[in-house]
């Protein structure tokens, strides 16, 4: 058999036994709107550890951790900060955030808004802004997994029928098992992950250069630049790691991070769930090593996001790169799958409910989810296809904007007097400034990243307009959420 | 909800003065570890050190009267 064959044949073989796993997760659940969505608030560790570390753990570690090493040298170590650290406040929100959704069948993230703020044009606001944040993270999946598949299969499959294939696989598994399928399929995308980039990460180095420590011996030589920060870019210095670590670190409050912390069986899960995630990220390592390998080894590649595969090429045997090929699609259609979910959730129960049609059921509301998850993964293999790349910054952007929700979660539950108002003008004022200054870029700001810029008017507006307008919040909701210590 | 105490601030802090505020202090090549630049070595450390931390505040709630815990 030619090299292509082999490769694409385990790929097939493995993106063919994700699916088998995603439809045979619905086992013997009704899918109502609470099982698809939530799980029925029945995961325990084991599924909540799989579910959020398939969250996490994109194409983006996969291709662009190796890709900010190799372009950019040590800014990249952001990356490996701001994983753990996000996890200090899941440890704190988690739970307290799980409590109110189990008390009031709270399903996505523009629930606990509705329920804690009341009102309508804040809910609806967190909804549109949390799906306009997920729509080019779900095209950047689907983009990376086609570059990966590509080069994996020695390009016998082409990016537009890989990315296909997948978005009509996500598409199946999703709307049969909903959530439980996102956690079914990452048990051997996990297991295939940890395995691919242990083995690269340590057998690269040493095939080329004798081990780690030579390979890291020979940079300190010929490129120390690129071993600290600012590496090869002029403006990442240590202002900015500060500043995009901290935004970064609010991660755990993207609206399908809540979605998973409301499937946990208890607080008691998502606390342990905290403690042991930090660990997993020591696996993202291997990658930077890949990455550090390639700008020894072909040092003028066009497209840094590219290196880690195109060592992986050179270095391997075809089956293998056939297991990194489907280990990197499964990458890919775990994230997206729990994305496409948390977004059709939030337009059909929390944007078009309460703005056109107040008398549908939850069973109508279940269905009409289904329905745009059908939608959102055409709109976003259109995307995809069209290789739309002003997308890309709008991602970066989408990691700025859903941080403006941070004070009114935070605020939300530890603070009683916070206001409606407050909250909603604070959003929309973090929103316009970071919209502004990355829009024109202007991001960083002198070294500030301009997320956090947006958080500190956000902050400075929510409690300023908490101190004016102090308008009564739902009596029986606030009494609940805000209990005296 | 109830407000972490002092003590789980604390140690939720710490991890971010290892790995975030610190990074002038420890973002250098010199002196190598275990084959590492230093600021990786302490990237890694910093890693395990969160998860400690995280570690010792779930065993410090634990000892708090169950009363005071997620009530369903």
């Amino acid at each position: 058999m030619n090299p292509g064959t082999v490769a694409l044949t385990i790929i097939f073989a493995l993106i063919g036994a994700g699916a088998l796993l995603g439809l045979l997760a619905r086992g013997g659940h009704q899918m109502d709107l609470e099982q698809w969505t939530v799980g029925s608030r029945g995961f325990g560790l084991l599924m909540v550890f799989l579910l959020m570390a398939g969250e996490i753990y994109t194409t983006f570690a996969f291709l662009g951790a190796s890709g900010w090493i190799y372009a950019k040298g040590a800014p990249a170590l952001y990356i490996l900060a701001y994983l753990p650290l996000g996890q200090v406040l899941a440890y704190h929100l988690g739970p307290a955030i799980w409590q109110l959704g189990r008390r009031h069948g709270l399903q996505t993230q523009a629930d606990f808004f509705a329920y804690r703020f009341g009102g309508k044009a804040l809910p609806v606001l967190v909804a549109l802004i949390g799906i306009a944040a997920i729509i080019p993270y779900l095209q950047l999946q689907l983009t990376g997994l086609g570059i990966i598949v590509e080069l994996a299969s020695f390009d016998r499959i082409g990016r537009d029928p890989a990315m296909l294939l997948a978005g009509v696989v996500i598409g199946t598994f999703v709307l049969i098992s909903g959530i439980r399928a996102v956690a079914a399929v990452s048990i051997l995308k996990d297991f295939l992950m940890l395995g691919v980039v242990v083995t690269v990460g340590l057998a690269v180095p040493r095939i080329h250069f004798g081990g780690v420590g030579a390979m890291f011996a020979r940079l300190a030589e010929t490129r120390p630049d690129w071993l600290v920060m600012p590496g090869g870019t002029a403006h990442l210095g240590h202002l900015w790691y500060v500043t995009t670590v901290i935004i970064c670190s609010l991660g755990p409050i993207w609206p399908h991070g809540f979605a998973a912390m409301f499937t946990a069986r208890s607080g008691d899960t998502l606390r342990r769930n905290a403690v042991v995630m930090p660990l997993y990220n020591l696996s993202l390592v291997f990658i930077f090593f890949v990455g550090f390998a390639a700008l020894l080894l072909y040092p003028k590649l066009a497209n840094g996001d590219l290196s880690l595969l195109t060592v992986v090429r050179a270095t391997f045997p075809p089956w293998f790169l056939g297991i990194v090929g489907g280990a990197g699609a499964l990458t890919a259609m775990v994230p997206a799958a729990v994305l496409v979910l948390t977004a059709a959730t939030l337009f059909a129960k929390n944007v078009f409910r309460p703005l056109c049609g107040r008398e549908l059921s939850d069973a109508q509301v279940g269905r009409l989810a289904r329905f745009i998850v059908v939608c959102l993964i055409a709109a976003s293999l259109g995307l995809a296809l069209t290789r739309s790349t002003s997308l890309v910054a709008l991602l970066l952007l989408g990691y700025d904007l859903v941080s403006q929700f941070f004070p009114g979660i935070v605020l939300g539950l530890f603070w009683k007097p916070v206001s409606r108002a407050g909250v909603l003008g604070g959003i929309v004022a973090g929103v316009l400034v970071t919209a502004f200054l990355v829009l024109t870029g202007r991001d960083p700001l002198n070294g500030w990243n301009a997320g956090f810029l947006g958080l500190v008017v956000n902050f400075t507006v929510t409690l300023v307009v908490t101190k004016w307008v102090r308008a009564p919040a739902p009596g029986a909701a606030l009494g609940e959420a805000v209990s005296a210590r | 909800m109830r407000f972490p105490s002092r003590r789980a601030i604390f140690l939720g802090l710490l991890p971010f003065i290892v790995l975030c505020f610190s990074v002038g202090w420890w973002d250098r090549i010199h002196p190598f570890v275990l084959g590492l630049p230093f600021n990786l070595f302490w990237m890694l450390v910093g890693i395990v050190f969160t998860s400690l931390c995280l570690a010792l505040t779930f065993r410090l709630e634990r000892n708090e009267p169950p009363a005071e815990r997620d009530q369903p």
